[in-house]
C-alpha cells in the first residue's frame, strides 16, 4: 500500500481564528478608549495650546470655506428644484421654503458638512501625523520634552469641534440662499417673505440639534484622524492607510451619530 | 583620527544598564544588556542590522520601555520613574534620529526654536534668536536658517538635526546611524560634527553605527552587540585588532576603509 502523501494536493491556508479575531477587535476597542481617555484627560490641564488650536481652526476652517460654500449653495439648490414636483402634484409649492429650511437645518447641513470635512480634514490629519509618526517626527518630539499628544491631537481635535459647528451653519446659511435663488426664479417669492417661510417651521430644538450634531461629527472626525495617524506604521503604505481610514470610520460613525441623535431629539419634539 | 580622552571622568558614569532584556513578541532583542557610559566619553555601539542597536537607545531615552533590568540615566531609574520627571529628564537627553526626524511643515528656524519654545519659557525673543544662531553657526549651515526640510541635503538634515538636540544644552547625546546613507566625505564632516559637539558641549555620547569609519573616528570605546548582548568592549584597537572571534571580523574586514 502506498502510503505517501499526495502532495500535490492544494494545502488550504486558515485565517487567523474567530478567538484571535475577537481578541484583536476588544484590544482594538480599548486602545480607542485609551485614546479618547487621554484626549480627555490631556485637553483641559494646563498649559493649553491656545496658538496652535488657533492655527489649526483656520487650517480646517478658512481652507475649507469654498468647498463648503460652493457645496451649501449647490445643496440649497438642487433641493429646492428637486422637491418642487412632488409639492406640485398636492399643489403646496408655498411650502418649498420651509421644506428647505426644515431639511437643511435638521439634516442637510450638519451633515454634508461632516462628510465634505471627513474628507477633506479627516483625511489630512491622518496622513499628516502618519506622516510624521513614520518619519519619527513624534519621537522626535517627545524626546526633546515637548508632549507631542497635547501639541497634534488635543489641538485637531478641539479645532474641528469648534470649527465644523460654525462651518455647519454657515453652510446652512449658503444652502438657504441657494434655495432662494431657485425659488425666487420660479415662483417670483421675495427675499422677505422667502426668509419668513424659512424660519417660521424652525424651532429652538432645531437649532440646538443641528449644533450638537456637528459637534458630535467635528469631534468624530477630528479624533478618529488623530487614531488613525497616530498608530499609523509599516513606512509610506501606514501613511495611506492612515488618510484612508480616517475617511472611511470618519463616514461610517457620522451616519451611526446621525441616526441616534435624530432618534433622541424626536423625543424632545 | 584619534580623540583625546583626557576628559574623560571613569569614576561618573552616566548611564548605567544592568540585565537590561527586551523582546518584541517572540524575538528577543536584547539579552541581558550591561553597559556604563563615563561622563565626557563617545562609547560606539556597533551590530547588524537588526541587532537592537535602536531599541537600547529608545530605552534610554524612554521611547521604550524595558522588560527586564535596570536602566539608570543622570541618576533616574528608568523603571521608576514619573511621567513628569520623564520629560525633564528629555531635555537633558539629546536625540538624533536616523533620518533627522526634522519636522517638515517648519522652517529650519522654527525647527530649532521649537525645543527651546516648548521647555524655556522665560527665554526672550532676542535669546531665542541667538541660541537659533549660535547652533546653527556651530554646525556651519547658517545660510540655511530659512529653508524648508526638504530643500536640504541630507548631511544637512542631519547637521540641522543634531543642532536642533544640541540646542537644549544637554548633558547626554544618542546619536542614531549618524552616517547613514551619506557620501563619504559628508560621513568625515558628520563624525568631526560629532566629536566637535562633545568638546564643545562637554556631552556623553552613545553612537549607533555600523559605520567602522565612524566608529574609530568618533569612539573611545566600542561596544559589539551580537545575539542580544555585548561580546567585545574595549578601545577600536582591543575590539577589531587581533581577534579570531568569527562574528566580529567579517565587520571589520568587510567593513572597514583604512
Amino acid at each position: 500500500m502506498d502510503t505517501t502523501e499526495n502532495t500535490n494536493t492544494p494545502v488550504k491556508k486558515r485565517g487567523p481564528s474567530f478567538a484571535l479575531k475577537l481578541g484583536n477587535f476588544f484590544r482594538e476597542m480599548s486602545r480607542i478608549n485609551a485614546f479618547v481617555f487621554r484626549f480627555f484627560k490631556e485637553a483641559f490641564m494646563p498649559p493649553f495650546e491656545i496658538k496652535e488650536v488657533l492655527r489649526q481652526c483656520y487650517e480646517t476652517g478658512v481652507r475649507s470655506l469654498t468647498l463648503i460654500s460652493l457645496t451649501g449653495f449647490i445643496v440649497g439648490l438642487i433641493f429646492a428644484k428637486q422637491s418642487r414636483p412632488s409639492l406640485s402634484n398636492f399643489g403646496a409649492q408655498s411650502w418649498l421654503p420651509s421644506l428647505v429650511s426644515i431639511a437643511i437645518m435638521r439634516a442637510l447641513a450638519p451633515l454634508v458638512t461632516s462628510l465634505i470635512a471627513a474628507g477633506k480634514v479627516g483625511s489630512s490629519i491622518g496622513a499628516e501625523l502618519g506622516s510624521m509618526r513614520v518619519t519619527e517626527q513624534i519621537d522626535a518630539m517627545e524626546v526633546s520634552g515637548t508632549k507631542p499628544f497635547k501639541y497634534l491631537v488635543c489641538t485637531r481635535v478641539l479645532a474641528t469641534t469648534i470649527v465644523i459647528p460654525i462651518l455647519s451653519s454657515y453652510m446652512g446659511l449658503v444652502a438657504i440662499l441657494g434655495g432662494f435663488v431657485n425659488i425666487t426664479t420660479n415662483e417670483g417669492t421675495s427675499y422677505r417673505t422667502y426668509i419668513e417661510q424659512v424660519f417660521e417651521p424652525l424651532g429652538f430644538i432645531d437649532f440646538v440639534a443641528s449644533l450638537v450634531k456637528a459637534i458630535v461629527f467635528g469631534f468624530t472626525i477630528g479624533i478618529v484622524g488623530c487614531y488613525q495617524g497616530w498608530y499609523s506604521n509599516k513606512g509610506t503604505e501606514g501613511v495611506g492607510k492612515a488618510a484612508n481610514g480616517a475617511v472611511v470610520t470618519a463616514m461610517f460613525l457620522v451616519f451611526i451619530e446621525e441616526i441616534i441623535i435624530v432618534q433622541i431629539t424626536g423625543w424632545f419634539r | 583620527m584619534h580623540k583625546d580622552k583626557a576628559n574623560i571622568d571613569y569614576k561618573n558614569s552616566v548611564i548605567q544598564i544592568r540585565g537590561l532584556h527586551k523582546s518584541f513578541g517572540d524575538m528577543k532583542v536584547l539579552r541581558g544588556i550591561d553597559l556604563d557610559l563615563y561622563q565626557g566619553e563617545n562609547l560606539v555601539v556597533l551590530g547588524r542590522s537588526g541587532t537592537g542597536k535602536s531599541v537600547l537607545i529608545k530605552i534610554i531615552s524612554g521611547l521604550l520601555r524595558a522588560d527586564k533590568g535596570e536602566v539608570t540615566v543622570l541618576g533616574s531609574n528608568m523603571n521608576r520613574i514619573s511621567d513628569r520627571e520623564l520629560q525633564e529628564l528629555r531635555i537633558r537627553i539629546g536625540f538624533s534620529f536616523q533620518n533627522s526626524a526634522l519636522y517638515d511643515s517648519m522652517t529650519v528656524r522654527k525647527n530649532l526654536e521649537f525645543p527651546l519654545v516648548r521647555n524655556k519659557k522665560n527665554l526672550t525673543r532676542l535669546e531665542i534668536d541667538k541660541s537659533v544662531e549660535e547652533v546653527l553657526e556651530a554646525v556651519g549651515l547658517s545660510h540655511t536658517i530659512n529653508q524648508m526640510p526638504s530643500e536640504l541635503s541630507g548631511g544637512q538634515r542631519k547637521r540641522i538635526g543634531i543642532a536642533r538636540t544640541v540646542i537644549l544644552n544637554p548633558e547626554i547625546m544618542l546619536y542614531d546611524e549618524p552616517t547613514a546613507g551619506l557620501d563619504p566625505i559628508t560621513c568625515i564632516e558628520i563624525n568631526e560634527l560629532i566629536n566637535e559637539v562633545q568638546e564643545r558641549y562637554n556631552t556623553s555620547s552613545i553612537i549607533i553605527t555600523h559605520d567602522l569609519t565612524c566608529a574609530k573616528s568618533t569612539g573611545d570605546r566600542i561596544a559589539m552587540l551580537l545575539d542580544g548582548q555585548f561580546q567585545r568592549v574595549g578601545t577600536f584597537e582591543e575590539v577589531f585588532e587581533n581577534t579570531n572571534d568569527d562574528r566580529v571580523k567579517p565587520f571589520f574586514d568587510y567593513n572597514f576603509i583604512e
